[in-house]
């Protein structure tokens, strides 16, 4: 068993998670008090000793479940021509846990194909080829349309309907999530563990870069946004409360030293008068950094939610402040919509000038800037050999209380080609690479 | 170390008689808190249930529960202890009246010893759960709101179950006392105290849980409107709300919805409540859309 625990921890590390010695000693001490053969049991006390961070939980997941693999009882099909659609029907109807196991069973054994030569991939392809001969859709329509035949006309309130079909589609969801783990266990059973662990591994949502994060990894890096962007508030705030000390407050030193018999033991202070900070956001939204500026807007998003006064502006070779999309509490995509369609972010050809937007920032907004303001420039600083004209951020420093660049890009590809890095980073309090939620963090820990 | 339970299960239906609801996670990691002697980082959004976990187990045990509330610029005479000076003072005034005119009465190291005894020590919650022959549970709430060097102070008591008291030396539990830090995360908590804990990530029920969860502790619901009430609530949690309603938000709608008679809950209803279950204007206007738009379908 501890062989198994070690080869586990080790798998762990292998994905990113930092597992410390005390903590895989905790897991072993752990296991000693927990039934071994009741797995759920055996699952949490592993879980809650070497998983410290609720981002990391569905990475253990899926390792789990490949290390301590059910022995897939892997029936083949039966051959008895039971009908697969009545079946889905009836466990999606009862939403029963065994029957939907029992059917996805079934449907691997029939549709995935595992029997062709074909076992590289860590079983997305046999995952699409079940689902799509189960062909999920057609069996919730029919069944939603039965639930709402069922009942009598005028019982058709669309509120149960859309209440019944989460309800459909939730199970539905169990049925994939089934699917996915019957042909995981399968392939394991026929690769091994390590192997299997091997071809799962994806990169922790904090170290997914921006520039290459499919869409439904960026929804998931939005979702950790949101903590991040609170945690930059509260530092914030907390500065703002605590970074010096006021003048003394006489008043309240006299009336509590009356318990110290007149000695001022404790001497009281007065508050500093909080000064509310502004932040201005200015982000690059053209073609080259695409999936990053879908992030930066996230975070403006996020941002604005959390702040009172946030700024922000977008740009590619004109600017145009888009605050107010923001503003509302607008869905994100719409906000983002808006800000690809209304947003007179084009000045000339279209093509990134990080000079030519600075100058209009300065020029247009610049009496604004103020000295509570802190600046954000986000973006990879190619300006597709345009005058960079850094003057302009070297006024906005000396105006604004903090200006930092972040910069999409690894640190290695600064400075070469059109990239115009250095000359801004001379002008800058500071310029952090940020290509993951990771390094973004750290930014935040400076910032604090 | 402690054995205050029999198995896993005895803890799930303890859990269930006093009112909580546990999964088969929760109710692992409150078992092995237990045996190992290790406190609990409870993590999840507000209203979740992880302050009445602790209460619960608890109840369960039959202990006394001590609470300590973090905020920003907690510190060690709040946390810990604190020296009476008050009554320190008194003392030394005390001792000058009696020995009257003669100086040759108490010396100062007597004076000294005496004013820096227990006597002249005020507990505070992590000194009192330390120092408690009496079962106890600790809950240290919302240690994500303490300043990362304060964050320090808890480290000794959740490692050794001790508390170093210059004056007077160590002081060390008697028994281990069960503990529970919640977070809401806020802030990355250090890993010196992760390491020390176990870690119970919380998240919202799924329906099935929550149904049982409306049932039990809301008096007169019946299983219908639990029913549609957990659906409901995760159909607004399925939009992109800022603050989706949370278990306490539930319940408390559940129950107002009890107040008022309802039956079976239709699109109206939910509209005219909606303000029980989300707490932000925008939520409210997102919500309100789509089941309007739902409704016009």
């Amino acid at each position: 068993m501890l062989g198994v625990l070690a080869g586990f921890v080790g798998e762990l590390r292998r994905a990113g998670l930092p597992v410390s010695l005390t903590e895989h000693l905790d897991a072993a001490a752990a296991l000693t008090q927990v039934p071994l053969e009741d797995r759920g049991a055996c699952k949490a006390a592993l879980a809650t000793t070497l998983v410290k961070d609720a981002a990391h939980v569905d990475a253990f997941e899926v390792l789990f479940e490949v290390w301590f693999s059910l022995a897939s009882c892997g029936i083949d099909d039966p051959g008895d021509g039971a009908d697969l659609a009545e079946l889905l029907d009836e466990a999606l109807g009862d939403g029963d846990e065994a029957a939907l196991r029992e059917v996805a069973r079934l449907a691997v054994a029939r549709h995935a194909g595992l029997h062709a030569r074909r076992h590289l991939g860590a079983g997305s392809y046999e995952l699409y080829q079940t689902l799509r001969h189960l062909d999920l859709d057609a069996a919730l329509g029919r069944l939603l349309d039965r639930s709402l035949g069922g009942g009598s006309d005028d019982d058709a309130d669309p509120l149960q309907a859309r209440l019944a079909g989460e309800e459909l589609s939730s199970r539905a969801e169990r049925l994939g999530r089934e699917v996915e783990a019957e042909i995981r266990r399968r392939l394991v059973a026929e690769r091994g563990s390590e192997a299997m662990a091997a071809a799962l591994r994806r990169p922790l949502p904090v170290d997914v870069e921006f520039m290459h994060a499919s869409r439904e990894e960026l929804a998931r890096l939005r979702r950790c946004l949101h903590p991040l962007t609170r945690a930059l508030a509260a530092r914030l705030a907390r500065r703002r409360r605590h970074h010096r000390r006021g003048r003394l407050d006489v008043r309240a030193t006299v009336r509590h030293s009356l318990s110290s018999g007149g000695v001022p033991v404790d001497p009281r202070f007065r508050r500093p008068h909080p000064s509310k900070p502004e932040i201005w956001v200015v982000a690059d939204v053209s073609g080259s950094v695409a999936a990053f500026a879908r992030f930066t807007l996230a975070l403006v998003h996020a941002l604005s939610s959390a702040f009172s006064r946030v700024r922000s502006f977008a740009f590619i070779d004109g600017i145009d402040e888009v605050t107010r999309f923001f503003a509302g509490n607008d869905e994100l995509e719409q906000a983002m919509r808006r800000v690809n369609v209304e947003a007179d972010v084009v000045g000339g050809e279209g093509h990134s000038d990080y000079g030519a937007a600075l100058e209009a920032l300065w020029t247009r907004y610049g009496r604004d800037l103020g000295p509570r303001t802190t600046v954000l420039v986000l973006g990879d600083a190619r300006s597709n050999y345009h005058e960079p004209r850094a003057w302009v951020l070297a006024e906005m420093r000396g105006k604004a209380r903090h200006l930092y660049w972040l910069n999409p890009e690894p640190r290695a590809y600064w400075d070469s080609g059109d990239s115009v890095m250095g000359e801004y980073a001379r002008h800058c309090d500071g310029v952090y690479e940020c290509r993951n939620l990771r390094q973004l963090g750290r930014f935040v820990e400076v910032l604090g | 170390m402690g054995e205050r339970f029999d198995s896993l299960g005895a803890v799930r239906d303890g859990l269930a008689e006093v009112g909580y609801l546990a999964d088969e996670a929760i109710a692992a990691v409150v078992f092995l808190a237990d045996r190992l002697g290790k406190p609990v980082l409870v993590e999840g959004p507000a209203g979740i249930g992880k302050t009445e976990l602790a209460k619960s187990v608890a109840a369960l045990t039959g202990s006394r529960l001590i609470r300590l509330q973090c905020y920003e610029g907690l510190d060690e005479s709040r946390a810990l202890y604190e020296w009476d000076y008050r009554k320190q003072l008194l003392r030394i005034q005390a001792g000058q009246h009696a020995g009257g005119g003669d100086r040759s009465g108490a010396t100062w190291d007597d004076v000294e010893d005496d004013l820096f005894s227990e006597e002249f020590l005020l507990s505070r919650p992590l000194l009192e759960a330390i120092r408690a022959t009496d079962p106890v549970v600790l809950l240290v709430d919302e240690v994500d709101r303490l300043e990362v060097e304060t964050e320090a102070l808890l480290l000794e008591v959740l490692s050794d179950y001790q508390v170093s008291i210059p004056e007077l030396g160590t002081i060390t539990a008697s028994q281990v006392p069960l503990v529970f830090l919640t977070s809401n995360n806020t802030r990355e908590l250090s890993e010196a105290l992760k390491r020390r804990c176990l870690f119970l990530p919380l998240d919202y029920p799924d329906v099935e849980r929550e149904r049982r969860i409306v049932v039990t502790k809301v008096e007169g619901v019946s299983e219908h409107l639990a029913e549609q009430v957990a659906r409901v609530v995760r159909s607004l949690r399925g939009l992109d709300l800022g603050k989706p309603p949370s278990v306490s938000e539930t319940l408390d709608w559940a129950r107002t919805l009890v107040l008022l008679g309802v039956a079976s809950i239709d699109t109206e209803q939910i509209c005219a409540t909606l303000p029980l279950l989300l707490k932000h204007r925008g939520d409210l206007a997102r919500a309100s859309a789509s089941l309007a738009a739902n409704t016009t379908r």
